[in-house]
């Protein structure tokens, strides 16, 4: 599914990204965890192809083609997806347009014709069901006005949607109250196939033992230095990460 | 001081053919315009009102003027069907500036309305009772040298449902210059709506000027449109003078799409208290276009509620101005006043002036004004990408929610589709140029 090897980057002059390696294969959830300001997010925007990130170094492989290469709209239709950690309000366009817009250019890189109007609406209802989402919700302007956990699940829902063989969780749970979460989890975990791969970033273990993934990284300073099984992740939210810091020679 | 003189000569010249050609009213005022002219001159860009377009500039070139009344050719029913479909409207045409006699049935109108030719229909008791004043050398060139235009009457208490579409059609074989008039009277009570569509049908250098006098009794109500398709090599310079008495209510909306030069300027006062006015502005333009909008609302009286908002799309190398000014005066308390002014620039070549003026004399007023230039939002347009959405397409769509908050604030809903519909192809760049009105087919 991908393939990163000794990925760099950096945001203006600052180095963020120092020598990723990770391999993900079909089927598999990954958790990535570690303190603030490790590079967790940088490191799911640049896989996406956000503009303000400059890879320096190093290469991404999707599905044997390389992601770096493709504009972020390619690298959407190739099949991944990103769940923001803040999405973005777009006053006046409305959630129908925009789906409608994604679904159709995704058809048409696939060489499909635009779908329908009426599939079209019943692929929304039926995947509003996902996460529960007020129909009132996907007539209003792209998550204008909503709240932090509609937002959330809005992402989910667009998820849903899109059908995307990787998904970028990146700290899906912060802001989620105990049933929005609990919401946003199973919604994740319907849309797990045996061809859907996942990744899940996260400071915390509560959302991982509801999306259980099998492999946890640990990203500290721009480069994993540790990988695990599940246990992993209880042991951080016991013990924090300062005993990893020791093990790799930090104070 | 310069350009203006080819239009004193002129004047010189052919006053007697310019007469002949009109009526006793337009002529009574002729003379008066025609020496306020001639003493001051095109306004310099130090004049503050004029501080964004040349107007000596736009002057300048020698055009042609049809003041011998030339019968120009044309069947505007074969030239343009500029239908903006679902909208019943009684069809009017303007061809250049005089208006357009055919025997077409035009629909029932109520009774006492009158819609016609202004040369015949105008009277002393209104006609440039505004425009007269505004002391303005393009409305006094306007008035020096229009012959005929519309004149539109709705007598006391009558409702004219069905919107009223005046075609101006600009149709030459050489440059030509146009001087139209519109005289707009609302009785008491009377209710009017307007769509003024401007074309050009010609691949010409056209000169329109235009003034449009609309005197709004009380508790009338006027729906004012004006739509510019015209293309590059147009030059318009429109002065609309609206006058409101007690309780009435006015929309005014300009909307340009496509031009080459335009300045619209807006004067409108509150006579009467209670009244209450609505400005919608919509422009988009690219290329070198250059699109003006000058308003001035002035609260003469107490109790009356203005409210504008203006919304530009700049592309390429396009110039866009805004200057709004709101006039409370001495004693209008309880002004209600609100001017929003809010420009996207999509190039770093476009430019943007933009100039919202509140000037107070009253001291219980709610006034307020704003004003940003901006372009697309970054994260907007990335995470638009990130759901697959081509940034090409993301920023039509961008382009489109942001221009979409004034149009939908437009009352005339097959209107309003139909520029929701004309917006959207003009972002996709399919419509380039308004030639023959095939934009409209």
């Amino acid at each position: 599914m991908l393939e990163v090897k000794n990925l760099h980057a950096r945001i203006g002059d600052k180095e963020i990204l120092k020598g990723i390696d990770l391999v993900i294969n079909d089927g598999e959830t990954h958790a990535i965890m570690g303190p603030n300001g490790s590079g967790k997010s940088t490191l799911s925007a640049v896989l996406v192809g956000n503009p303000l990130y400059e890879v320096t170094e190093g290469e991404a492989y999707f599905n044997g083609k390389n992601l770096l290469e493709m504009k972020p709209e390619d690298r959407a239709h190739e099949g991944l997806f990103l769940s923001f950690q803040y999405p973005v309000e777009i006053p006046g366009v409305s959630m129908t347009n925009f789906m409608k817009a994604a679904i159709n250019e995704k058809r048409k890189y696939q060489g499909l014709e635009p779908m329908n109007a009426a599939e079209f609406l019943k692929l929304m209802r039926e995947k509003r069901k996902v996460v529960e989402l007020d129909s009132k919700l996907a007539n209003r302007s792209v998550n204008e006005g909503f709240s932090g956990g509609e937002k959330k699940r809005n992402e989910i829902f667009q998820m849903a949607m899109l059908e995307p063989k990787l998904s970028i969780l990146d700290e899906t749970d912060s802001g989620l109250d105990v049933d929005a979460m609990r919401i946003v989890a199973e919604g994740v975990n319907k849309l797990q196939t045996p061809e859907t791969s996942c990744i899940v970033i996260t400071h915390y273990d509560r959302l991982l033992e509801m999306i259980k993934p099998q492999f946890v990284h640990v990203l500290y300073k721009g480069k994993i230095v540790k990988t695990g099984g599940p246990e992993l992740a209880v042991q951080i939210q016991e013990h924090g990460y300062d005993w990893i810091k020791e093990e790799i020679g930090e104070e | 001081m310069g350009s203006e003189q080819q239009y004193i000569d002129l004047y010189k010249q052919c006053r007697t053919m310019i007469h002949e050609h009109s009526s006793d009213v337009m002529n009574s005022v002729r003379d008066e315009a025609f020496e306020r002219f001639a003493s001051a001159g095109f306004p310099s860009r130090k004049v503050e009102r004029y501080k964004y377009t040349d107007i000596q500039k736009l002057f300048a070139p020698d055009y042609g003027l049809n003041l011998n009344r030339l019968n120009i050719p044309v069947d505007p029913y074969k030239a343009f069907r500029c239908d903006v479909p679902n909208l019943s409207t009684s069809l009017y045409f303007v061809v250049n500036d005089g208006f357009y006699q055919d025997e077409k049935p035009k629909g029932h109108l109520p009774e006492g309305v009158i819609i016609g030719s202004l040369k015949a229909f105008a009277t002393t008791a209104y006609y440039n009772q505004l425009a007269g004043k505004a002391n303005d050398a393009t409305t006094d060139l306007n008035t020096m040298l229009a012959q005929d235009g519309l004149y539109v009457y709705v007598p006391k208490n009558v409702k004219v449902d069905r919107a009223i579409q005046v075609i101006n059609i600009l149709r030459s074989d050489v440059d030509l210059m146009v001087n139209r008039r519109v005289l707009i009277v609302l009785e008491a009570g009377a209710e009017l709506k307007m769509l003024f569509c401007d074309h050009a049908a010609d691949d010409k250098n056209f000169l329109a000027t235009q003034v449009i006098e609309a005197y709004v009794g009380e508790n009338a109500s006027l729906d004012l449109y004006c739509l510019e398709e015209t293309h590059h090599k147009n030059v318009r310079v429109s002065n609309v003078y609206i006058d409101q008495q007690r309780d009435s209510r006015v929309n005014h909306n300009v909307i340009t799409l496509h031009n080459g030069v335009t300045r619209n300027k807006l004067d409108l006062t509150f006579s009467g208290e209670g009244a209450e006015c609505q400005c919608y502005g919509c422009v988009i333009a690219d290329k070198h276009q250059h699109v003006d909008n000058n308003t001035l609302i002035t609260h003469k009286v107490p109790h009356c509620t203005s409210n504008e908002l203006y919304k530009y799309v700049l592309d390429d190398q396009a110039i866009g101005a805004f200057a709004g000014r709101v006039l409370v005066e001495h004693g209008a308390q309880k002004t209600s006043s609100q001017m929003t002014n809010q420009n996207l620039t999509a190039t770093k070549e476009a430019r943007m002036f933009t100039q919202p003026m509140l000037e107070i004399y009253a001291d219980d007023v709610k006034c307020a004004h704003g004003s940003t230039v901006g372009q697309l939002n970054d994260a907007a347009l990335f995470y638009m990408r990130q759901r697959g959405i081509s940034l090409e397409e993301a920023k039509v769509l961008l382009q489109n929610a942001f221009i979409n908050e004034v149009i939908d604030m437009m009352q005339l809903e097959p209107l309003r589709d139909r520029l929701h519909y004309l917006v959207e192809k003009r972002f996709r760049g399919e419509l380039n140029k308004c030639k023959g009105c095939q934009l409209c087919k």
